[in-house]
């Protein structure tokens, strides 16, 4: 069994990353009945005899003593570390795996990945090997941070950096949050520009996430839950955006919702490397079967269902929707339509109730309305995780390797031009010390690269007209 | 002679261990149909064959379990002790923190060499606990990363250690829409691979197996369970004992010899397939009656028209008129859709067995013409009835009929190998363009050969 370590960096970051270590929590509570510290809770927390001497290096076979998580917190001001810290979590993170600093980054890229980088990089460099030794068999980094503010934007990559550097054999997927047109930072197209250049270099995967689908996503949920028409038939615990069950009940923070959204996410990405199942979808699969070509690693992802009703009888009618949900726009966690663009791969995961023959007889029936790549009609990964998530009895996780990112980065290269042409707020970046006009001018290009990379697919639908001739034997 | 099975991967491991239930049960069983004698005879054969007598009350499978992440395994394990009839040695298994990633590369570049020695130690022991060892029998599917490339590096292994002894890979050739993205490319690797160090290949379709289960056992939600319990009653109706000879007295001690012997004349020529008949769900066992003309005529028709199953075989394919045949693509005179035969085996197991006549596989316009139908064709029978069945009829075959799925993979592959597409994953590890050519040319020969029957 391998281990991940979550690296939360920023305000948003450690948002986001609060709501997934208590929805893992509540999720390993009601899977782990007997209370023994098993090879599932290991993939993401050690478990440490507080009371004996040491440093609580050594995991603690056997009873659950006290759970530690394996996570980084990372940010430049203490605010949200500090409300972690004095929240109900407060036990599960070592105050050695916290790094902060006052006064934050002030919404500026440099500022976070130049000057904070450069000052912090010997503390984050020990505290990340701290928390590898601790791992049996160290698998993968999850990196959560947004990409239009100062520390996770700046910082956030710089640690990307880091990680390639100290352990590049483990996996990097990044969650990256990108800002909407309409964001209130006014130079956060700066931010994410500079931020995706490193994505691009030094990423293995990453999947996007706009707060506008999420924002979508909560909406509809409301309604659904207050148009009477299911009212009080819906299983609280069950809501993609809930903290019900928790540790917090009731007082929950208005991003709450939406970082539930992305925290399932997380949880259902590495549920099958977690628990058994007939079919096990391991994280590094994910990265080989869905990055065809190196740079084109950006994955859009899709949760259903986003709720259950209380009954308990499902008829196979309800499961096929659920796969028909998975492809439809408004269940996508960034602003695009998958359906309508070229998929390079695409891969199902599937937890609880649902059999090979389901998966098989919907993949068939959803194939003619998806348009794949020549080189590969049949670019499906599929998983089967026999664990279903908390409240549901079945749900489906799809993760899209698909062209329809591009009127994204298509928009965020415009909104960056619109300022980079007038050289608005550059004096901002250029003050800090290591930043100079060429790294705008070279994040720019490797943006217009990838843009390049996805519309060259999309023009010649992948391959060459004609399929390539066969070798020949003689006969 | 006891036959030695290595478990790879996730889908290995699964399949082995529903095989291992399967031939319990039908020793356990009381539906055997013969005589007392008879049937200890049948269970000494199959004991020897499958399981050892340790000092442990229950039979210990004569299998290695590997693969590359530890939660199949423990399930395997577990599952087995629980039945209470049949138990895995514990000490035999191998595994790994972190699996191949569905990587050929990772499977066969690192994870081979790296592991040699510790699965290799494994496998010896197995061996050296058979009085006499009469072969491996390696199951592995070919679209993942440890089954397939650790596979291939294990076989390769497996005959440099062992160069005498026979060597049967059972493959599971995945669902054509899609296990594993890269499956076309893991499976182009791993059978241009065994075919150097394999002396035969027992290939079982995803697709196939999953329609007999939907059509003919009538199950309605298909688990990956249901098709390897398929799988297993198949492999069972070959590999339980059963005499080759007319009129011998003793049960074949060396069934995968004699398989090679009767099925592989030519090394070019390794692919073989299972048809297995009857297959219905266990509760329409009672109200059913078979005939054994009734079911060698069915799987003689499958095996001419290539179907996999006893429902939907297309009646109108007929072999093609003898005549004078002197031209030398002498395939130009068969019709497209008539399956050629290399050679063929017939397992014959039930009541009233000796009186089945078998003159249908002996008809020489079944086979290809370089060999005499008396060598192409063999039967093995036995009165024993196997796993509940009163009569059953199972055909191991090398002819043609791969050789449409075997085209459309190497097809697939060529298709996205010449767009580049997932290739720096491989080379990542150490499996450069060339290699791929070289499987890509082994596998185009492959099929040119099965062509030109």
């Amino acid at each position: 069994m391998t281990q991940a370590v979550v690296v939360q960096v920023g305000q948003c970051g450690n948002q986001v990353g609060r709501r997934f270590w208590d929805l893992a929590l509540r999720e390993h509570a009601a899977v782990n009945q007997k209370g023994v510290y098993d090879e599932a809770l290991s993939s993401f927390f050690r478990n440490v005899d507080t009371r004996s001497s040491g440093d609580g290096s050594e995991s603690h076979k056997g009873k659950i003593c006290s759970l530690k998580a394996r996570a980084v917190l990372i940010d430049m001001e203490e605010g949200v570390v500090n409300e972690v810290l004095q929240g109900p979590l407060r036990d599960v993170f070592d105050s050695k795996q916290l790094i902060t600093d006052v006064s934050g980054s002030g919404n500026n890229w440099a500022v976070g990945h130049k000057l904070y980088g450069c000052q912090y990089r010997e503390n984050i460099v020990e505290t990340l090997r701290k928390t590898a030794e601790y791992c049996d068999c160290l698998q993968c980094f999850f990196i959560i941070h947004s990409m239009g503010g100062g520390t996770g934007s700046g910082l956030g990559t710089f640690v990307l950096n880091l990680l390639e550097d100290e352990f590049p054999e483990v996996y990097r997927f990044v969650t990256s949050v990108f800002p909407s047109g309409e964001d209130d930072v006014i130079t956060s197209p700066y931010n994410t520009v500079l931020a995706m250049k490193e994505l691009n270099e030094h990423a293995d995967c990453v999947l996007p996430i706009e707060n506008e689908s999420l924002f979508e996503i909560v909406n509809k949920i409301h309604q659904m839950i207050n148009s009477g028409k299911l009212g009080s038939t819906v299983k609280q615990n069950s809501l993609v955006t809930s903290s019900a069950g928790g540790a917090k009940p009731g007082q929950e923070k208005p991003f709450d919702t939406m970082n539930n959204i992305v925290a399932n996410l997380l949880l259902n990405l590495t549920s099958s490397a977690r628990f058994e199942g007939s079919l096990n979808m391991d994280l590094n699969e994910i990265s080989m079967n869905l990055v065809p070509f190196p740079r084109l690693h950006y994955l859009v992802s899709s949760l259903t269902p986003l709720y259950t009703l209380a009954d308990v009888h499902v008829p196979s009618r309800k499961l096929d929707q659920m796969f028909s949900d998975a492809f439809s726009r408004d269940h996508q966690l960034i602003q695009a339509d998958p359906k309508h663009s070229l998929y390079l791969a695409c891969a199902l995961l599937l937890r609880g109730n649902v059999q090979v023959s389901d998966l098989r007889r919907n993949i068939e029936r959803l194939k003619p309305s998806l348009h794949f790549v020549s080189w590969n009609q049949e670019g499906w990964k599929t998983g089967l995780c026999s664990v279903p998530p908390v409240g549901h009895s079945h749900s489906l996780l799809a993760l899209s390797n698909n062209t329809c990112v591009k009127p994204t980065f298509i928009e965020l290269k415009e909104r960056f031009m619109k300022l980079y042409r007038k050289k608005a707020h550059l004096h901002h970046y250029l003050h800090v010390d290591g930043m100079e006009q060429s790294c705008f001018s070279e994040a720019v290009l490797s943006l217009s690269d990838l843009i390049q990379e996805y519309d060259e697919l999309d023009v010649t639908n992948g391959g060459p007209r004609t399929d390539p001739s066969r070798l020949k034997i003689a006969v | 002679m006891s036959i030695v099975t290595v478990q790879l991967g996730q889908c290995g491991n699964q399949i082995g261990h529903e095989v291992f239930n399967a031939v319990c049960s039908d020793v356990r069983g009381t539906h055997g149909l013969c005589s007392k004698k008879e049937n200890e005879s049948y269970h000494e054969a199959c004991k020897e064959r499958f399981f050892c007598e340790e000092e442990s009350e229950v039979p210990v499978a004569r299998a290695v379990l590997v693969d590359m992440e530890p939660k199949v395994i423990s399930q395997t394990l577990s599952m087995a002790a629980r039945s209470g009839h049949w138990k895995y040695d514990e000490r035999l298994h191998f595994c790994q923190k972190q699996g191949s990633g569905n990587n050929w590369a990772s499977g066969y570049s690192v994870h081979g060499p790296r592991h040699k020695e510790a699965i290799m130690n494994l496998v010896q022991k197995e061996a050296e606990k058979c009085d006499r060892l009469g072969g491996f029998f390696t199951i592995m599917s070919m679209a993942g990363g440890t089954g397939s490339g650790l596979g291939a590096f294990v076989t390769q292994c497996l005959r440099d250690a062992f160069p005498n002894s026979f060597i049967l890979n059972h493959v599971i050739w995945p669902y054509s829409t899609g296990e594993v993205i890269v499956q076309n490319y893991n499976s182009v690797l791993t059978l241009s691979h065994l075919y150097k160090s394999s002396d035969a290949l027992l290939v079982h379709e995803n697709d196939a197996i999953h329609k007999i289960c939907a059509q003919l056992m009538g199950i309605k939600q298909i688990s990956f369970r249901d098709v390897n319990q398929v799988i297993a009653h198949q492999l069972g109706s070959v590999f339980q004992p059963a005499y080759a000879s007319e009129g011998g007295s003793q049960y074949s001690r060396n069934p995968l010899g004699d398989l090679m012997e009767t099925l592989v004349p030519h090394p070019e020529f390794k692919i073989l397939g299972l048809r297995n008949i009857p297959q219905m769900p266990e509760n329409s066992l009672a109200y059913s009656t078979f005939s054994w003309p009734g079911l060698i005529k069915h799987l003689r028709q499958m095996l001419i028209a290539n179907a996999k199953m006893e429902e939907g075989i297309d009646w109108q394919v007929r072999p093609p008129r003898p005549g004078p045949c002197s031209s030398p693509s002498h395939s130009a005179n068969k019709p497209l859709h008539f399956n050629t035969s290399v050679a063929n085996l017939v397992i014959l197991r039930g009541k009233d067995v000796h009186s089945a006549d078998l003159g249908g596989f002996r008809d020489p316009s079944l086979y290809t013409s370089w060999l005499n139908p008396q060598d192409a064709f063999n039967a093995w029978k036995t009165p024993r009835a196997f796993n509940k069945y009163e009569k059953s009829a199972a055909l191991v075959s090398n002819s043609q009929f791969l050789l449409k799925p075997l085209d459309n993979v190497v097809g697939k592959a060529w298709n996205m190998f010449a767009s580049k597409a997932y290739i720096h994953q491989y080379t990542k590890f150490g499996i450069e363009e060339e290699d791929f050519l070289d499987s890509f040319t082994v596998l185009e020969q492959v099929i040119s050969s099965y062509t030109n029957l």
